[in-house]
């Protein structure tokens, strides 16, 4: 089952033939609207009319995070603030988060794009579809909410509320379709358990999983616990809906039609043969209102490009098995160590030394964050420090969307030299 | 699943110092209707031009079912099965409706074949009852609307696969225009034919397209359905006429 066979099933040549126009209309577009681009492609002498090839985009510089968060908010528009319809977050820059646009033309390619995601995955018009993302500023809520309605299937925005509701409502309303991150699938197991509940008693047939890296352990356990099949997806922000797998579950297949992939090497920016892991590097060659040119997304893949047995001749990307900087993602959120550093020093403390450390309860990750004690602390006052404490707590809470554990440790404990700031122990079992 | 009737790649035209077009890429499905929009020497009347053989591309390719015609001479172009029904209509004036009708066979190998001709042209007049009408009159007698559709009927009597128009509206009545352009999607969902439309009456052409470019100094800007360039605030504002800051 296809949604646009014509763009999935296309014909190589065909393809990227209209890659490369549309890539031509988007320099086009960038060079006359969106003054860090012009001015990147006089400094270097570029002008969009040096573009043959879908090859001639290497000679353009990378667009970075850093790139999102100088021209915050609104520098990388290519459309005046009247023509944007929806403004979101982008999660993957440190400090202030970015903000991305969308006209409704761009809206409407989106919904197509994970109406594509979800017809790979094995949902029709006739399924239920639970959406337990948290619609927000930072979500892939919404672009699954509207291809689903797109596609005719009921949809249902449970969005992130208590697990026990969430099944409560996968009951009643007997969804046939799950869409959230693949811990929090496993967290719904969990429920499932302590509720007592059989997985016979839900309706639940698929389940399309994203937002954060997983192994093909997590999808045996999460198909097993759940009685579904699991597809992976992967979609950003800054980008809307990039890829899906289908249902034979050997990679996701990148539309490509919409979004040119490369695939380079982090450290020296030399692109990558196929079939060599590299970072991910995407150019949009259909928006309007936030076009990017060869943005680096930070996420570690590979691109195969043999043919699949789905019929789609869209290439494919190997699942994320990790990212090439030093964002954490917890629980679904993309935290960078730089921001949680700039809260402990907003809260007045003077040279903090202190240690995140991240694990697992049950599915779910905990975040811990252990601060040195002070010299300067009158530790004996119980009351003060419970109140620095929780001052920490709130203020990493407000600024990353993320609930820390605060604790005291003793001064002169952490060894700075072991892991680094960071204590990553969760295992992708 | 191969459907591409005609391909543009990177095609660049001077006319002299003039850069006129400047690296285009585009391409053309069987049985689409697919508009060129843009404002007064954008480079439309160029780029069809340049694919029926009038003007010689500096630099680019065009292929025409995977065939490149970048350098035939123009009737080679026609008889592979791309008409040119050029701007201004261009009938012969001092002919009459019949004797228009049968220059247009003229590059048709079986010319000779009289009969199939004459056939031919008694398919146009059923097409366009006017023309039969008119069919002893001299060409320069007929009104505008009548002379694009004449201008239609002899590109259509060399039995191309491939129509390349060139404004079909200029300088028509609103209600000629619409039968105009009725005429142009018969042609499509009646004898299976692909149009290259240019306009600059974005919007009538949008309504028939299936797709459609945006052509601006000779770069081509925006592409898309003609849906989602009817939603383009862009092109509303530069070639739709909308005034966004209404009401």
């Amino acid at each position: 089952m296809y949604w646009q066979a014509e763009f999935e099933c296309m014909d190589r040549g065909e393809l990227e033939l209209l890659q490369l126009e549309r890539l031509q209309a988007t320099l086009n577009r960038v060079t006359r609207n969106v003054p860090l681009y012009r001015t990147r492609f006089s400094d270097l002498g570029l002008d969009p009319y040096d573009f043959q090839s879908l090859e001639d985009v290497r000679k353009i510089p990378f667009t970075t995070k850093d790139d999102l968060r100088e021209h915050y908010p609104y520098g990388l528009f290519a459309v005046p603030l009247r023509d944007v319809v929806r403004m979101q977050g982008s999660t993957s820059t440190p400090g202030k988060p970015g903000v991305v646009g969308y006209t409704v033309g761009d809206i409407h390619r989106w919904s197509h794009l994970a109406a594509r995601i979800l017809v790979a995955g094995g949902v029709t018009k006739d399924d239920a579809v639970q959406i337990a993302f948290n619609y927000g500023l930072y979500t892939s809520a919404f672009g699954i909410h509207s291809g689903a309605e797109l596609l005719g299937a009921s949809v249902i925005p449970s969005s992130s509320s208590d697990a026990q509701r969430q099944i409560l409502i996968m009951q009643d309303y007997r969804s046939t379709a799950l869409t959230c991150s693949p811990s929090y699938a496993l967290h719904l197991a969990d429920t499932l358990d302590e509720l007592g509940i059989n997985k016979t008693a839900l309706s639940l047939r698929f389940g399309l999983f994203g937002s954060e890296p997983w192994t093909e352990e997590m999808r045996q356990e999460i198909e097993a616990r759940l009685g579904i099949l699991a597809t992976d997806n992967y979609g950003l922000s800054e980008i809307t809906s990039v890829a899906g797998e289908c249902l034979q579950r050997d990679g996701l297949h990148i539309n490509e039609d919409h979004f040119l992939a490369e695939i380079i090497d982090p450290l020296t920016g030399q692109v990558l043969p196929v079939g060599h892991k590299g970072e991910l590097v995407l150019t949009t060659l259909t928006k309007e209102a936030f076009p990017l040119i060869r943005f680096r997304t930070g996420d570690l893949t590979t691109l195969m490009d043999s043919e699949c047995a789905c019929g789609r001749t869209l290439r494919r990307m190997s699942r994320i098995p990790g990212r090439s900087d030093d964002m954490l993602i917890i629980r679904g959120v993309n935290v960078f160590p730089s921001q949680i550093n700039e809260v402990i020093i907003s809260t007045g403390l003077m040279d903090p030394h202190y240690q995140i450390v991240l694990d697992r309860v049950g599915q779910m990750d905990r975040a811990t964050l252990c601060l040195e004690a002070p010299e300067s602390f009158c530790t004996d006052s119980i009351k003060e420090s419970q109140r620095i404490l929780e001052n920490v707590r709130l203020r990493l809470q407000t600024a990353l969307g993320v609930t820390f554990e605060v604790r005291l440790v003793e001064p002169r404990s952490i060894d700075q030299q072991y892991g680094g700031r960071v204590l990553d122990k969760r295992t992708l079992i | 699943m191969k459907s591409t009737l005609l391909a543009l790649k990177n095609i660049d035209v001077f006319y002299g110092h003039i850069h006129a077009v400047r690296r285009v890429t585009l391409h053309v499905r069987q049985g689409e209707i697919v508009a060129l929009i843009g404002g007064n020497g954008a480079g439309k009347t160029t780029m069809l031009c340049t694919i029926s053989g009038l003007i010689r591309p500096s630099q680019g390719s065009i292929l025409y079912q995977d065939v490149e015609i970048t350098r035939q001479s123009p009737e080679a172009i026609v008889r592979a099965g791309l008409s040119h029904v050029p701007e201004g209509r261009l009938v012969f004036s001092p002919l009459s409706v019949e004797d228009n009708l049968h220059l247009g066979a003229y590059t048709r190998p079986y010319f000779r074949k009289r009969s199939d001709m004459l056939q031919d042209v008694e398919t146009m007049y059923t097409m366009f009852p006017v023309l039969r009408e008119r069919r002893h009159q001299y060409a320069g007698t007929l009104s505008g609307g009548e002379q694009q559709m004449l201008a239609i009927a002899r590109a259509l009597m060399a039995r191309p696969k491939l129509l390349l128009l060139d404004e079909p509206g200029m300088g028509l009545a609103p209600l000629v225009v619409k039968d105009i352009f009725r005429h142009i999607l018969n042609l499509r969902d009646e004898l299976g034919l692909t149009v290259l439309l240019v306009e600059q009456n974005a919007r009538s052409a949008l309504k028939v397209a299936d797709r459609g470019y945006v052509l601006e100094n000779g770069r081509i800007l925006i592409q898309g359905t003609a849906g989602e360039l009817l939603a383009n605030h862009d092109v509303q504002r530069a070639y739709l006429g909308r005034e966004l800051d209404e009401n």
